[in-house]
């Protein structure tokens, strides 16, 4: 039941929906949030108290008609950026809606005094404790107190490969909705009921509940200074006009206004937020606050774990080295015997890269010598043979202790591949040293383009490792991150950030161990793994459903989409109104200044259908950007100065000359119709 | 290439020439480095600080420093009313000129104080030479109050966290001895060897043309206009302010004249990226103040060198262009040019009758008022433009995909309400101020009638013009207005001046104190620039229509609509 993502921009039940909201939101009450839009709906009960005036008598509005229309282009500026915002809400709500169906009521098996009873999944509150078996949907977020068991976590993560989740250590932690495969677990409820990162996250996107971040504060302080602008700037027209004996009437004014306040990104500000916070979700990324989404785009600094993130998870063997004078052929019989019983990935990558099954050689009565962090080698023993594998150090002590030399060509080839980033194991065959095996670190496909992508954006990576510095400088180099912590503990990656953060750098971590936690806690956007432990995930303020490191990469991008789409929707909005003024100023006067007809450089056909044009273009261009504002605008890592550029070219120029033309082609139509 | 032409053009890029070494000097001055002039002031400056009891290693918050300024303003406000009202018992009154009345006195200091220097009264027969004196003390005082407000930003624009911005009465004692002192008394004795007056005799007499005895009224000019010009005061010692032989005698005075009008404001840029060591950022604000000068400045010499076209309509022949109120000695080139400095910078001396310029020249006047920060007022000019540049960095900000930062620092919702707020008050208090004049003009137009000489679109462009020019604190007139003796216009234009005075020196110092005290953010490749091509182009665009959106209408109803009237075919 994999979880199905969205491509479509408007599905006909969402937009349905959407519609019915938009009315629904004309609701002073609820539309009082929005204060520009809030006016433009204040700006239609006045012109529809205009309208009955009309029929009442009144001469000087002009028709009741003209007024009319007027009433309702401002009622659908007004629907238009409610529907913006709904259909950014019902996206979202429908892609939290099916991320909520894999928890729908299912029955657990709860433990009480130490027996089972059935409960119904909402029943579960943090605390309790219940047995999942093969074939049960785990009916709650929780933490493994004891067992281990594949799990399906396709319903979340869209990954059909079972994982497998164990008690103890830091992959600890189901997610309800999931699917046990095998086995039995007991868990222990980490959640009340309603307050699941999910729960957090849906109510991100239904805008009555979202909160305002930073950023956008900000810009809507800008936006009403804006709008103040206009108010002082109608309002003193009216004295100006009087002044020039003109009469204007009511609907001009609020014509005008109504086009100058910038509408556009007022009615599309909403659905940008929560559109930024859909995206995250649809990358499957589930954020506890917006703000956590827009730091992100500010990012100086990612510290990234080595193995997972940027090497597939473990080392494999790359290269066999017998020793001179010994037979290739007889080498590698011997590395595969050594490694016949070796369940790590290491050994079974020896097995792999021999090409041999090590039941061909029909070994009798094999005795397998389990690895130990005293001997630090493992092997074989049958028929008198004794085969042992393992760190040069302990392979060589080894040796010598029988008197067999640890001659130069092995330490040689031992330095060389501890030099290349690799790890040499050294073989021996009756304490005689016999070769040595490498084993690389191998590094994802295609991490050093997203490295690079990332340094473009100003992002510094910080590779996270175990290994030794000289391994560490190695990978680093080759991976083409930009700086490695190596022989880590947990506490050095809470110390690289820290001081990253005195030198004023924002930054991000990904973990999943408890360990991790104070790190992730500290970090300025900390991202746990989903399959990480009840602690990892409440310290950090995003989670990732994927478990996957590199995701970060992505949240960057919608961190910085989020902003950019704001700041061009603004700038166009802006840049707009130059033309609206070219628009209504010389229609406003062509009685009583005829010469400011030198203004209508439209030549638009006459002062109503110049005031209808500009304001039909300014509603429907509110429509118009939906998508934009849905999909939000593209990131192109090419440097800031270039962005700004390549935006202040198309939103800046573009937010000029685009009402222009599109005024222009609304007055060519109106005209038909005056 | 035309004389005139290339006059005015030998005036503006000497003057910017000029500015560069200015800019590093004031630069050394504000970071206490050694200056050639280090064994004058240095004595002097100790004397005044044991004097007074000022500690100036005392560093101060913005707060602090924002006290300071207003107390020591008020105080001057206060003794300035005295002495205006006093001045007729007061010694230094050889012409024997009375006191002031309390509300021409308050108007007056207002005026002088707030670096304005809008003039209701005639120097001649309104003022003592004690008054003049006075007033010529503030026009350092309002100079060196606003330059030390702009040493704070500087102070709090460098790469570091503190609330610690550095002394204001040491910035403030430096900029009036170490700055404006310095080159007035250059400027003062050009003017003197040129033969404008310093004396202290009373009226001097003559022998007209026609045998009759003139007294003819001199004083200690010389050096009220030096600083005039230098700290963009704009206050004439005669009521005709410039355009008067003795306080501009010949073309050399008027091009010193005006090169000290935008000279200190220009160099204060320059002393921007000196002082921060960020030259790049300066010449990026540079480039956009003399790319906005010089496209106000060419369609007026275009159009007062080309003439009016009603004369024309008269068949009379205009072949020095448009000399209507204009001096023979300057000619319309060199007449626009100043009308475009002085109403740029916030100066407001005129050379020329602004009243009587071309609808375009007018409005482009107006428009240089209405921006406020292309150089500006020394000091206040640039913390104009600051608050352009912190909208400009906040939407561009945005448009790369980043909390915006300038200079390392995050501007937030608080820095952002600040600005706006800062930036609201220019149009509110221009067109609101026209709003009530043309109301109060339109309801009682008999009563009102003296208000205007030419009701219409120049008498709206008269009242639109009075009040940009109060609220940029800019002091020049389209003296067509009958504002003299009209109670309205002297207490709606104090109010105008006071409000924007100090909020927009407060706004722009709290909004560096806010930023400096905020953690510094290194530069990384994410970071958007601020000292290129591409930012500036950004700030102008941004001046552009925030100022054009604001104003547009009462442009249009003015000088717009006169300008396509005269014009129409």
């Amino acid at each position: 039941m994999k979880r199905q993502r969205q491509t479509k921009l408007f599905e006909p039940e969402l937009v349905n929906e959407a519609l019915r909201q938009s009315f629904i939101k004309l609701n002073p009450k609820i539309l009082f949030r929005n204060p520009v839009m809030f006016t433009v709906e204040i700006g239609a009960v006045v012109i529809l108290g205009v309208c009955l005036w009309i029929l009442s008598g009144e001469k000087s509005q002009g028709s009741f008609l003209y007024n009319f229309i007027i009433f309702l282009i401002l009622l659908f500026t007004v629907l238009f950026a409610n529907f913006a915002e709904a259909i950014a809400e019902a996206r979202g709500k429908a892609q939290a809606d099916s991320l909520r169906k894999t928890r729908e009521e299912t029955p657990a098996r709860k433990l009480v005094n130490g027996e089972l009873i059935t409960v119904s999944s909402s029943q579960l509150i943090k605390g309790d404790v219940f047995i999942c078996e093969t074939g049960d949907i785990v009916p709650s977020d929780g933490e493994i107190i004891e067992g281990i068991a594949s799990i399906d976590e396709s319903a979340i993560t869209g990954e059909s490969a079972p994982v497998i989740r164990e008690s103890g250590g830091d992959k600890n932690s189901v997610t309800g909705g999931t699917k046990v495969l095998s086995d039995k677990i007991k868990v222990l409820v980490t959640t009340k009921p309603g307050e699941s990162f999910l729960d957090k996250m849906i109510a991100l996107v239904e805008s009555a509940t979202r909160q305002k971040t930073p950023n956008e504060i900000a810009l809507i302080i800008l936006l009403a200074g804006f709008t103040l602008i206009f108010i002082i700037v109608c309002a003193s027209l009216a004295p100006f006009a009087e002044y020039a004996k003109t009469a204007i009437p009511i609907s001009a004014y609020i014509s005008l206004f109504v086009c100058l306040i910038p509408t556009t990104i007022g009615g599309l500000l909403s659905a940008i937020g929560i559109a930024g916070m859909d995206r995250a979700l649809r990358a499957n990324v589930i954020a506890k606050s917006g703000k956590a989404v827009e730091t992100a785009g500010d990012l100086d600094t990612i510290l990234l774990d080595k193995t997972g993130t940027i090497t597939i998870g473990n080392r494999k063997a790359t290269n066999f080295y017998p020793a001179a004078g010994i037979d290739e052929k007889h080498f590698v019989k011997c590395v595969v015997l050594s490694s016949m019983a070796d369940e790590t990935p290491e050994g079974k990558s020896i097995i792999e890269l021999a090409g041999i099954n090590p039941l061909s050689y029909n070994i009798e009565n094999p005795c397998f010598i389990k690895f130990t962090a005293e001997t630090r080698s493992s092997g074989i023993n049958y028929n008198g043979t004794r085969i042992r594998k393992g760190a040069s150090d302990s392979i060589r002590r080894y040796a010598e202790k029988a008197g067999n030399a640890y001659t130069d060509e092995i330490d040689e080839r031992v330095k060389i591949i501890s030099g290349n980033g690799g790890t040499p194991l050294v073989v021996s065959e009756n304490e005689k040293i016999i070769g040595v095996i490498e084993l690389q670190d191998i590094i994802k496909p295609g991490i050093q383009e997203r490295f690079q992508r990332l340094r473009k954006m100003g992002v510094k990576t910080v590779m996270v490792t175990g290994d030794n510095p000289l391994t560490a400088k190695f990978i680093a180099e080759k991976a083409g991150v930009d700086d490695f912590i190596a022989e880590a503990k947990p506490e050095d990656k809470m110390i690289y950030i820290r001081q990253e953060q005195q030198r004023g750098k924002l930054v991000a971590m990904m973990g999943d161990g408890t360990n991790d936690a104070p790190a992730l806690a500290q970090a300025d956007v900390g991202v746990a793994m989903n399959s990480g432990t009840a602690a990892a995930k409440e310290a950090g303020n995003m989670v990732d459903l994927d478990n996957d490191p590199t995701k970060l990469i992505e949240v960057v991008e919608i961190g910085k989409q989020l902003l950019m789409t704001r700041g061009t929707l603004t700038t166009f909005s802006i840049a707009n109104d130059v033309a609206k003024y070219f628009a209504i100023v010389p229609a406003l006067f062509i009685a009583s200044i005829p010469a400011l007809q030198a203004l209508n450089i439209m030549n638009l056909h006459s002062p109503q259908s110049a005031i209808l044009s500009a304001i039909i273009f300014n509603a429907i261009i509110i429509p118009l950007l939906i998508p934009l504002a849905l999909k939000g605008v593209a990131y192109k890592p090419i440097g800031a100065s270039r962005l700004l550029r390549r935006n202040l070219f198309y939103y800046g120029l573009g937010g000029i000359l685009a009402p222009f033309i599109g005024i222009k082609l609304i007055d060519l139509v109106v005209a038909l119709f005056i | 290439m035309n004389t005139e032409i290339l006059g005015i053009i030998v005036i503006f890029f000497g003057t910017l020439a000029l500015a560069y070494p200015l800019g590093k000097y004031i630069a050394k001055v504000f970071a206490g480095e050694k200056t050639f002039l280090d064994p004058v002031f240095n004595p002097m400056e100790k004397f005044f600080f044991r004097l007074s009891g000022i500690d100036a290693a005392n560093e101060m918050n913005w707060k602090q420093s924002m006290v300071a300024l207003l107390v020591i303003n008020a105080v001057w406000f206060l003794l300035g009313m005295l002495v205006l009202m006093c001045q007729g018992w007061l010694p230094l009154n050889p012409d024997g000129n009375p006191s002031m009345t309390a509300d021409c006195a308050f108007n007056t200091t207002v005026s002088f104080v707030s670096n304005t220097n809008l003039q209701h009264y005639s120097g001649e027969t309104m003022m003592s030479y004690m008054g003049q004196l006075t007033l010529q003390l503030f026009q350092f005082i309002s100079a060196g109050t606003g330059i030390a407000a702009c040493a704070i930003v500087f102070n709090a624009l460098k790469n570091r966290t503190t609330d610690k911005l550095g002394n204001f009465y040491n910035y403030f004692l430096k900029s009036c001895t170490r700055i404006l002192l310095p080159l007035a008394i250059i400027v003062a004795a050009i003017l003197i060897f040129r033969g404008s007056p310093q004396t202290f005799n009373g009226k001097d007499t003559m022998i007209s043309l026609q045998g009759d005895t003139m007294h003819v009224s001199t004083g200690p000019a010389a050096g009220m206009i030096a600083i005039k010009q230098l700290g963009t005061n704009g206050g004439g010692y005669f009521g005709a302010n410039s355009a008067v032989p003795f306080e501009n005698p010949d073309y050399l005075t008027n091009a010193v004249e005006d090169c000290s009008i935008f000279l200190i404001a220009t160099a204060m840029v320059f002393a921007l990226g000196f002082y921060l060591k960020r030259k790049k950022l300066a010449w990026m604000i540079f480039g956009v103040m003399t790319v906005s000068s010089l496209i106000l400045l060419a369609p007026t010499v275009y159009y007062e060198m080309k003439g009016n076209p009603a004369i024309e309509k008269m068949g009379i022949s205009q072949p020095f262009g448009n000399m209507e109120g204009k001096e023979m000695r300057f000619g319309p080139a060199a007449s626009a040019l100043w009308e475009i400095t002085t109403t740029n910078t916030s100066n407001g001396s005129v050379n020329s009758m602004h009243d009587s310029s071309m609808p375009i020249s007018g409005m482009c006047a107006m428009l240089g008022m209405m921006i406020n920060s292309i150089y500006g007022g020394v000091g206040v000019g640039f913390l104009n433009f600051y608050i352009f540049i912190i909208i400009a960095v906040f939407i561009s900000g945005l448009m790369v995909g980043r909390t915006p930062e300038f200079l390392g620092k995050k501007i937030e919702a608080r820095e952002m309400k600040i600005a706006m707020i800062i930036f609201l008050i220019h149009p509110f208090l221009i067109l609101t101020g026209t709003a009530i004049s043309t109301y109060l003009y339109a309801e009682y137009p008999h009563y009102l009638a003296g208000w205007l000489n030419n009701p219409g679109y120049h008498g709206f462009s008269e009242m639109l013009y009075e009040f940009t020019s109060s609220s940029a604190n800019n002091g020049s007139g389209f003296e067509g207005l009958g504002d003299t003796p009209s109670v309205f216009w002297n207490v709606s234009c104090g109010i105008v001046m006071l409000l924007s005075r100090f909020l927009p020196i407060i706004g722009p110092v709290a909004i560096a104190g806010l930023l400096a005290n905020k953690k510094f953010i290194p530069e990384s490749s994410g970071t958007l620039k601020t000292d290129t091509g591409t930012f500036g182009v950004m700030v102008f665009a941004v001046i552009v229509v925030l100022v054009g959106l604001s104003f547009f209408t009462a442009l249009a109803m003015g000088p717009l609509a006169e300008h396509f009237t005269l014009f129409a075919h």
